[in-house]
């Protein structure tokens, strides 16, 4: 098993025809099985083609009922991509998965309140995506640093997921899902809620955390891992030296107010029996250290 | 993006929202025209700059004579004005705001963020305006009341009101009060603010409830649709490197280190920043160069981290993923001989074709420090560095 996607996972791609969304289809659909689970793409203006022999339908909901498709990858452009999620929300998709960057906050402000009371899941926006590795990968992540394992990995920044794999793979310790849940302020799933995932994972062992700078989410994951957390978890939080006021790449990655500091979110963390690292190269030594 | 007070009051005024009469003035001259204008006996002189505290600083004052309006715009007009925001090179005032003096018997605080929790707006009040909402929050915060708006259904007046009796807002002022809370919300909402701040919003001798102060950050992800808003952008209060920086879309803000520092990715660069400081130097600034990695944009990055003299050496940290390591070397090179680096470089590359762009940094012939993690990367710039500052003694 694994959280969110497996190699039976069957996939719709919103923006398949961009340059961006045709590129990373090809990489998807070379990896592991993903020449099963890429079934469709969407553009209303090219319906009834295909891209590379993927078929390309007028709306998410025809691609949905023609081919089984359950999750939605989207690539289209900042100023389309809330109403591309509204489209597949509507469409009644399990999982969203938006990986377009620089999404208006008040757009997401809207679909999330479309949102309420819907089965759909949302990751992102301006994320890596998810990939469980040797089945299935859906975003941007490079799917050859990867391999399977036991190790859930959740974060809020796409390199430096990367480099957490990177270390885990050197020390030999393979994931059994990598979740980028993007630096956007306004977003679908938070740590708190991959967490569960991976708590109620067989798969999963222990989970390394990658957070940082602004909001408070890894505080209130970090509380609700110490009521319930059954496994083990190391965390990261990047931003110790961010100065307040500064927006950091990321719209989310911003200290404001005071509030969302790396040092308060490391301290809460350590106070609710999570091992943090200040050092970034020393995330995966760490993990193997609790397992 | 941020905008001046004066611009805010513009923005306020669209929505109905009211707040003291007044004009933007680049001169003396036009600061004395602007209270002949105005009219009566009181105005008030304020430097327009992109910080709080302009106050404390010596950069507002109430002039009760035109020849004291004369005599502040000349004294803050030009002046390096210093206050807890703008660091101690504080900031050079090129603009005033000269208003009307207003007859202050209250002074409340209103503010609207995005809340990331509820992931909705977010209006927060408190009955202590004229200080600073985090000193609130942190002496008296049950004096601070927010409440969530409803993205579909607005602000309600129940709220409005509800908020504006909590913080003593009496009941001959509630209405004004809930069409000034409506309108500051429209305003939030249709120019995609990402913060705003009437600190304070006053209460005068007259009833009349006004936004004495106001602050605006909006939305950059936003800002295509809106032109307006782009247009009232003051390049003069911006650091030059990050206004070069976007020209080339890379992400860049200045710090206070000696250790400049490349990396791909936000989080990553964050992260390479918080190494250098955990093993005793300090980051001279945060560069993301982005996914697509080009030639073109490494050379930039090095010649925009060079313009700064404090930068004592560089610490490029990539993680190839799609982008492939020899490509970022190959970038690393070119960059290195075309700006004549001569601060000592080190790289640390992880992920696709690794090896190969080792050999070719080993290749170059160029003085290129290798590294094999991001600690290893950080302590060894951070011993070039110092091993310079003691040859250099």
């Amino acid at each position: 098993m694994s959280i969110l996607i497996d190699q039976n996972t069957k996939v719709v791609t919103q923006g398949i025809t961009g340059k961006t969304g045709a590129f990373h289809t090809r990489l998807c659909r070379d990896y592991a099985n993903g020449k099963a689970c890429f079934v469709a793409g969407v553009n209303p203006n090219k319906a009834g083609e295909n891209f590379e022999g993927i078929p390309i339908f007028g709306g998410v909901k025809e691609a949905k009922e023609r081919t089984g498709a359950t999750v939605s990858v989207i690539y289209v452009p900042p100023p389309f991509a809330a109403s591309a999620i509204d489209e597949a929300v509507d469409a009644g998709l399990d999982l969203v998965i938006c990986i377009t960057e620089g999404v208006p906050v008040r757009d997401m402000i809207a679909t999330r309140k479309r949102m309420e009371g819907k089965k759909t899941l949302l990751i992102g926006p301006n994320c890596p995506g998810v990939i469980t590795p040797d089945e299935i990968k859906i975003g941007i992540m490079p799917g050859h640093i990867h391999k399977k394992g036991r190790i859930g990995v959740v974060s809020r920044s796409g390199t430096l997921t990367y480099e957490a794999v990177g270390q885990l793979m050197e020390l030999g310790l393979g994931q059994s899902t990598c979740v980028g849940i993007g630096g956007d302020p306004v977003n679908g799933l938070k740590h708190i809620d991959v967490m569960k995932m991976f708590n109620s994972d067989p798969d999963t062992d222990a989970v390394i955390m990658v957070g940082e700078i602004g909001g408070d989410d890894e505080e209130t994951c970090a509380r609700w891992i110490k009521e319930n957390m059954k496994k083990p978890v190391v965390g990261f939080i990047a931003g110790v030296t961010a100065p307040p006021g500064k927006r950091m790449g990321h719209a989310g990655a911003i200290i404001s107010g005071g509030k969302g500091t790396a040092q308060e979110k490391l301290a809460v963390m350590e106070a609710c029996g999570i091992k943090v690292t200040r050092n970034p190269a020393e995330m995966g030594k760490l993990l193997k250290s609790v397992l | 993006m941020n905008i001046h007070e004066y611009q805010g009051k513009e923005i306020l005024r669209r929505y109905g929202v009211a707040t003291p009469r007044g004009y933007p003035c680049f001169s003396v001259a036009e600061a004395d025209e602007a209270a002949r204008k105005l009219g009566g006996k009181v105005w008030v002189v304020k430097a327009q700059i992109h910080a709080g505290g302009r106050g404390k600083g010596g950069g507002v004052k109430v002039a009760k004579s035109l020849d004291d309006v004369h005599q502040f715009a000349s004294t803050i007009l030009g002046m390096t004005l210093v206050t807890h925001q703008t660091g101690p090179e504080g900031r050079l005032v090129k603009r005033l705001l000269v208003e009307e003096g207003a007859d202050i018997r209250k002074e409340l605080y209103v503010g609207m963020v995005v809340d990331r929790a509820t992931q909705r707006v977010t209006l927060i009040a408190s009955s202590e305006g004229g200080m600073e909402i985090e000193e609130v929050a942190a002496h008296a915060p049950e004096k601070i009341h927010k409440v969530a708006i409803d993205p579909v259904d607005g602000l309600s007046d129940s709220q409005a009101d509800g908020i504006s009796r909590k913080i003593g807002v009496p009941e001959a002022a509630l209405a004004q009060a809930r069409a000034f809370m409506h309108g500051l919300y429209r305003a939030f909402v249709e120019c995609d603010a990402s913060l705003a701040e009437i600190n304070p919003l006053i209460l005068t001798g007259e009833g009349k409830v006004l936004a004495l102060d106001a602050k605006f950050n909006f939305d950059s992800n936003a800002l295509f649709r809106h032109p307006d808003i782009v247009a009232m952008r003051d390049l003069d209060e911006e650091d030059p490197a990050e206004i070069e920086a976007s020209k080339f879309d890379l992400s860049y803000i200045s710090l206070n280190g000696n250790i400049g520092c490349l990396v791909n990715g936000a989080g990553l660069a964050m992260a390479t920043m918080d190494t250098i400081k955990l093993f005793g130097a300090e980051p001279a600034n945060f560069l993301d160069v982005g996914g697509g990695a080009t030639t073109q944009k490494v050379t930039e990055a090095f010649k925009l981290m060079l313009k700064n003299p404090a930068v004592k050496g560089i610490l490029v940290n990539i993680f190839g993923g799609i982008m492939r390591c020899d490509t970022i070397a190959e970038g690393v090179i070119a960059a290195a001989r075309e700006v004549k680096l001569g601060v000592p470089l080190v790289v640390r590359m992880k992920g696709t074709n690794e090896d190969v762009g080792k050999r070719l940094l080993k290749a170059s012939g160029l003085p290129i420090i290798s590294a094999d993690n991001m600690a290893d990367a950080a302590q060894k710039i951070v011993a070039a560095v110092n091993a310079q500052g003691t040859a250099a003694t």
